[in-house]
């Protein structure tokens, strides 16, 4: 569902709108230096972890439900594979034995967080929990295990080939940029092509007439919870590798970005509705947004409270649409 | 007996009078009428806040705003009585009027265009928040009158403990306990606290009754945001300075503290003894780790742990008797609301 066609969707065509107006809008507000090669090889840096991020909260979100626990875990399995990386690799010397570690670290880090998503899972369809108080748990239980194994320090010295994950370029493009597409794609390939992907937005749409179809349920939930787990875990790593260190309590401002890019690009918060392209589009404006004020020395507090009155924007048009569909 | 048990009060209270037990073994000191009326007065702003959360989640909403209209509203109530001056009475008015205008602004975003309350209070904390820390620039207000000073330090009953300093009754908890009534005589004894559990309830059952839906919706926005205002001052008087950082972020512990005490983020269920006993279960959890020499790293883990096992508990017992009920749901008619 990258493939742009916004022609067929209303949601699409308004932020696409919206993407160009902002893009005009930064060019005109600093044209020497918005326009340069320079500010879009930034935003292909930055947008990646935020992008990850969304993702973990959309699939969340598709199913009516939400994942507070995304910045938590994420901090935690970037914790566990620096604890990895620092304890068995001295940065300054390479050996022969680095590769393995490393991609022992790597997979501790995606297991790490699958498992909490499995634990998220659990709690919301065996338990019953209402996911945004199971998430709200398993993110506190998180950043407390994350203070108390770290102690509240910093874990820094990455090795050479982590820091690349975050930090590398390949003909110019950085190489977080092509893991987001990659995995942005994945997601998209899961929602809209695999059988778990159509119950997910069957169950968002409506869970009893999805349990009376003969699915099940919990497993669906389960999954969902796991993958969101997943993309938190590859968050993770670009996070790690990017700030070179894992820390307690990293990316803590994430949190409610993640929700309001999802929403922006279209996904309903009582889920059943949302896609990829409409949330990268989302992504791409926000990312815009920022660096475009940023360019222009405008606080970044402003940049939120701009963000802010764009989603309500949104929301609002997407209301008198909605209104305008019904009487006709 | 057999009655008590069905509420979830009561386990909360016989997890909390546990709790005491295990504390004040360890440490005499905890359960002392001193550190009790610590507790309530040091607890308070918590406590106020949680009683304008009680309505909204009552009401089958939820804010997450209510934080920054707290740091907004003290913020300006902090500059004015700095540059006018004034008497506490003022300060308490522009504080709470601000946060009432701001609840107010996101009750009507949420009845008018029908945004989710989760994401409309995201935004508006955004926005409110954001505005403040640019015009601001995030200076911290040290220079409070000291009028303002003196009154955080009025008790109302004074005793003296074994070195001869007083503590007792202050009048910030004062203020606490005079939201509580309030809020027990609108939920109990009026028409529009039964609007609220109506709302919360079924929102479409409320309409088909013939409740007042924008009044009750923006009523509850409004409540929180004038709870939120007061909430600030009274931690401007906790910690004689303001802190545009220091409240923002909190606004999830207020929120898992008001479900622990038994209110349904799906509507229609909470109360105000909950509530309260919700708080005080995070406030003694707290205060019982300082007093048993727990590590403080220990404490987000701990909260995290009571609220998956208190709400996972009862979540269990909900979805047993759900199993032998049937639910039928009227479909939603966009002309009734």
């Amino acid at each position: 569902m990258l493939k742009f066609d916004a022609g067929k969707n209303p949601e699409l065509k308004v932020l696409s709108l919206i993407l160009v107006g902002s893009f005009i809008l930064m060019a005109i507000l600093s044209p020497r230096n918005f326009l340069k090669i320079g500010t879009f090889q930034g935003m292909a840096f930055q947008l990646p972890e935020l992008g990850l991020l969304s993702l973990a909260m959309m699939i969340s979100m598709l199913t009516g439900g939400i994942n507070l626990s995304i910045i938590a875990t994420t901090n935690i399995s970037a914790i566990f594979a620096a604890m990895i990386l620092t304890s068995s690799i001295n940065p300054e010397l390479a050996s022969s034995g680095d590769g393995i570690v490393i991609v022992i670290a790597i997979l501790v880090a995606l297991l790490v967080s699958v498992l909490v998503g499995l634990i998220n899972g659990i709690l919301i369809s065996v338990v019953n929990i209402p996911p945004i108080l199971a998430t709200l748990g398993t993110m506190k239980l998180l950043q407390g295990l994350a203070f108390i194994i770290t102690r509240g320090y910093v874990i820094s010295g990455m090795p050479e080939a982590i820091r690349l994950i975050g930090n590398g370029m390949i003909l110019g493009i950085p190489v977080p940029l092509f893991i987001f597409v990659f995995f942005a794609w994945l997601m998209a390939f899961y929602l809209n092509h695999t059988a778990t992907g159509f119950n997910i937005f069957l169950f968002g749409s409506n869970p009893v007439a999805t349990f009376f179809s003969g699915v099940n349920n919990k497993k669906v939930i389960i999954q969902t919870y796991m993958m969101s787990g997943f993309y938190c875990g590859l968050a993770a790593l670009v996070m790690m590798s990017r700030f070179n260190s894992a820390k307690a309590g990293y990316g803590e401002s994430y949190l409610l970005v993640t929700i309001l890019a999802a929403v922006l690009g279209g996904v309903k918060s009582e889920g059943g509705f949302g896609n990829v392209s409409g949330l990268v589009l989302a992504l791409v404006i926000l990312q815009i947004v920022a660096n475009g004020l940023n360019l222009i020395g405008v606080s970044s507090f402003l940049t939120v409270a701009i963000w802010g009155l764009i989603m309500i924007a949104v929301m609002v048009i997407h209301f008198m649409t909605g209104k305008k569909r019904v009487q006709a | 007996m057999k009655k008590l048990l069905k509420y979830h009060e009561t386990y909360l209270l016989i997890i909390i009078v546990l709790l005491s037990i295990v504390i004040t073994t360890k440490n005499a000191n905890f359960f002392t009428a001193e550190n009790m009326f610590d507790l309530l007065k040091s607890n308070s702003f918590v406590g106020i806040m949680a009683i304008g959360v009680l309505l909204v989640l009552i009401s089958g909403g939820i804010d997450i705003s209510f934080a920054a209209i707290a740091t907004v509203s003290e913020y300006i109530m902090a500059v004015t009585i700095i540059r006018i001056g004034g008497s506490v009475l003022s300060a308490i008015a522009i504080a709470v009027l601000i946060g009432t205008l701001l609840g107010f602004l996101n009750g009507y975003l949420i009845y008018k265009f029908r945004i989710p309350p989760i994401i409309a209070t995201i935004a508006t904390m955004n926005i409110y928040y954001g505005s403040l820390m640019v015009i601001t620039g995030g200076k911290w207000i040290y220079s409070l009158p000291d009028w303002f000073r003196s009154f955080a330090e009025i008790r109302l009953l004074t005793f003296l403990n074994s070195n001869g300093n007083p503590y007792g009754l202050s009048v910030i908890t004062v203020i606490w306990f005079l939201v509580i009534i309030v809020a027990v005589v609108i939920l109990r004894f009026t028409i529009l606290g039964r609007s609220i559990y109506a709302l919360g309830g079924n929102r479409n059952s409320a309409v088909r009754v013939g409740f007042n839906v924008f009044l009750t919706e923006t009523f509850v926005y409004s409540f929180l945001g004038f709870m939120a205002g007061l909430a600030g001052v009274v931690q401007a008087l906790l910690v004689q300075a303001v802190a545009p950082n220091s409240i923002v972020g909190k606004e999830l512990d207020v929120i898992a503290a008001v479900v622990l005490g038994g209110a349904s983020l799906s509507g229609g269920k909470g109360s105000v003894p909950g509530a309260i006993l919700g708080v005080a279960l995070l406030a003694i959890l707290k205060n019982g780790m300082t007093m048993m020499a727990v590590p403080a790293v220990w404490y987000e883990f701990f909260v995290g742990a009571v609220i998956l096992v208190s709400i996972g508990f009862s979540s269990y017992q909900d979805k047993k008797k759900s199993n032998n009920t049937a639910i039928i749901d009227v479909k939603e008619q966009e002309s009734l609301c």
